[in-house]
């Protein structure tokens, strides 16, 4: 929802990034506030999922200009730990598998480090098992979910959900679902979409990285950001979206040449 | 090396070995004559040995350690802390000698289970025809050596199609200094028949000893074990292990071996598939520090068709500690059909840390799968990114990860109060950070 006069939770200035220094992100500019959902569309290689991964300070990536500012702090001068800590969230578009660990054992980690951080109190395993319990009802995740390795063998739904899990369980100020709807079917996809708008509210922001609209149907985007060639081309509302579906990528390029052709 | 280090080492072995001769010829004295003319025939191998090439024995070789007596000063509440709630059975040896007063046995289930000796006449003919016929004492010093010097030992016969659920614990309690301890195990599974078993070994002294062990297995058409093995000795020993396991038709042997103690330590474990169809799943953990070498040679032998072996060894070496892992792998020419997989993964946590892992494929049949893989690093960085995006400290992300690479291992153990203990230890030695 946009909401008058809301606090900006992230700013984002001509945000540049390379990878074995090709540049992928060439200038950012992207301003989110409290309350917001925005969509980032674009086809594959346009830089979408690299910006979410320098968002969360993935070590692959060098920033070579810019900035991004996070609740007022630098997020550069973050590892990916204190970033998480400070209330930043990735849904991976692959979660990684860790077998040998049990699910239930790791949320608990993580949820107890970030509780350390925000200076309350930790869980033993008894009073966290009751906690994430709760949490999997949202998600209707099956308890066997705790006793298994980390996403070892867990299908391409499940392991999305698991991550939607840990949104609900680390209650971020951003969240950013990088491709949440690649390998789910129309059920699981409905149960992790209401999932998610259970979760956002007044005080935090979602961003959706997304290269087809469908999962716009379900999660209502206020803004919708089209990137290409490592920039953001255009932006507009949810219509945006459904725009892209009927005219496809090519109209964003076309459009955008008349419009900087108007310009020049 | 020195040779007559060498010759003297087995000289002094020698000079304790018990003269059968004189006494009564009865088999097991002439299976103990037989080793005994083999240690003779044999010297101690070197890193000039094809087989012995990463590991280097002479420490070992330094040593005067004199078999160990049989001494029974220890109590069932010393037990406690290895005691094992799943298991009905349990068989005790002390120092390599059976304590009788610390076993448990239960007679409800059909089971042959005790010591050797009580065996050698009631069941002479079954064990005349296993006994030394598996794990052979021609072309490895400390089989003959152990051969040579047998006395107590573990003996399970499984009857044919029984099915025993609770597991069998066999532990090995090393509480003498400076002595060379000599267990023995012999398992046969009759057709049929499933058991699982926990070999482990344990010490209570601290201070340095031998152990030389031979576990023999043979398993019968349809026959299944699941062979737990797991070594923790003191950070001074030196465990020098055989297991030679043979497979009739459709038999199954699942072995895990965890490696956490000794000094040295040496595992060879050698599987002959002799019937058709047989199967083997074989997991192994060697997690050792400071400047521990823990080497495991495994010999998988397929010489009929359709056969399955898969194998994983992982190892996690931290500190100046050395891990050697040689994995081969034999497909005969008859043995088509054969699907066999190995995987060698290893983990360095410091610069000094050192792995040698070479597996070795002999094939020789033409319809055959054999997949084998060996890699040796360090952490998956994206798997650090993942549990760090989730706000773990990094030192806490890579201690979670190195003891998921263990635990991993651990959690194909079917005994739950081991398994936990386990994780337990794989936890202790893999949080560096808190």
């Amino acid at each position: 929802m946009i909401i008058e006069n809301s606090k900006t939770i992230l700013s984002v200035q001509g945000l540049c990034a390379s990878i074995n220094g090709i540049e992928i992100l060439k200038g950012i500019d992207l301003i989110i506030k409290s309350g917001e959902i925005h969509a980032i569309m674009g086809l594959n290689g346009s830089g979408k999922s690299t910006f979410a991964k320098v968002l969360t300070g993935h070590s692959d990536y060098e920033v070579t200009a810019g900035s991004i500012t996070f609740e007022g702090n630098n997020l550069l001068e973050l590892p990916p730990e204190e970033r998480a800590r400070a209330g930043l969230f990735l849904a991976f578009q692959y979660p990684i598998e860790i077998p040998g660990v049990a699910n239930t054992q790791f949320l608990r980690l993580a949820y107890n480090t970030i509780q350390a951080q925000r200076g309350k109190e930790e869980l033993d395993p008894l009073e966290f098992d009751d906690f994430v319990r709760e949490k999997m009802k949202l998600l209707e995740m099956k308890p066997d979910f705790l006793d298994r390795s980390v996403n070892e063998g867990f299908s391409g739904g499940e392991k999305k959900r698991n991550e939607i899990l840990q949104m609900a369980i680390l209650e971020p100020t951003l969240s950013i679902l990088d491709e949440m709807d690649s390998g789910l079917d129309i059920d699981a996809l409905r149960i992790v979409a209401n999932a998610v708008n259970h979760l956002t509210n007044k005080d935090n922001a979602t961003i959706l990285v997304t290269h087809y609209q469908r999962l716009l149907d379900y999660i209502v985007p206020d803004y919708v950001h089209v990137m290409q060639g490592g920039r953001i081309v255009m932006t507009g509302g949810k219509e945006l979206a459904l725009e892209l579906e009927t005219r496809g990528y090519d109209w964003v390029q076309t459009n955008r040449q008349s419009i900087s052709g108007a310009i020049a | 090396m020195n040779p007559t280090i060498r010759s003297d080492y087995l000289d002094f072995l020698r000079r304790y070995w018990p003269n059968v001769q004189s006494e009564a010829q009865n088999w097991l004295n002439q299976l103990r004559i037989n080793a005994f003319d083999h240690v003779n025939a044999q010297r101690l191998p070197t890193r000039r040995d094809e087989d012995w090439r990463f590991t280097d024995i002479s420490p070992l070789t330094q040593l005067t350690y004199s078999p160990a007596k049989p001494e029974y000063n220890l109590q069932a509440s010393d037990l406690t802390h290895w005691q094992l709630k799943e298991a009905k059975n349990r068989l005790v040896f002390v120092d390599g000698h059976y304590a009788e007063h610390l076993s448990v046995i239960d007679n409800s289930l059909q089971l042959v289970i005790g010591n050797l000796p009580d065996f050698a006449s009631t069941h002479r003919e079954m064990l005349e025809a296993q006994l030394g016929c598996h794990a052979t004492s021609d072309c490895n010093v400390f089989t003959a050596l152990n051969t040579a010097f047998l006395h107590d030992g573990a003996v399970i016969i499984v009857p044919k199609n029984t099915v025993v659920e609770e597991p069998v614990h066999i532990l090995f309690i090393a509480t003498q200094s400076e002595v060379t301890g000599y267990p023995r195990c012999l398992v046969l599974g009759e057709a049929g028949s499933q058991i699982t078993l926990i070999e482990d070994h344990v010490a209570l002294t601290q201070s340095a000893y031998v152990t030389n062990s031979v576990t023999e297995i043979d398993l019968a058409d349809n026959a299944s074990v699941k062979h737990i093995r797991i070594q923790r000795d003191n950070a001074l020993a030196f465990h020098m292990a055989s297991c030679a396991v043979s497979l009739a038709r459709a038999s199954n042997y699942q072995s895990i071996s965890i490696s956490l103690g000794a000094q040295i330590s040496r595992y060879n474990l050698g599987i002959r598939l002799m019937g058709e169809a047989a199967e083997c799943a074989v997991s192994g953990l060697a997690l050792i520090g400071d400047r521990q070498l823990a080497d495991t040679h495994t010999c998988i032998d397929h010489s009929k068709p359709n056969g399955i072996s898969h194998q994983q060894h992982r190892c996690i070496v931290d500190d100046s500690a050395h891990a050697v892992f040689n994995g081969k792998i034999i497909v005969r020419p008859y043995a088509q059909r054969t699907n066999s997989a190995q995987s060698s993964r290893n983990l360095l946590l410091s610069k000094t840390a050192q792995i040698d892992t070479k597996p070795q494929l002999e094939i020789f049949a033409n319809d055959v799968k054999c997949a084998h893989g060996a890699t040796v690093g360090q952490l998956d960085p994206d798997e650090i990114f993942y549990l760090k995006s989730r706000g773990l400290p990094d030192l806490v992300a890579r201690d979670l990860l190195t003891y998921a690479f263990g635990a991993e291992i651990i959690q194909r153990i079917p005994v739950a109060s081991l398994k936990q203990r386990l994780e337990q230890a794989i936890l202790c030695r893999t949080q560096r950070q808190s």
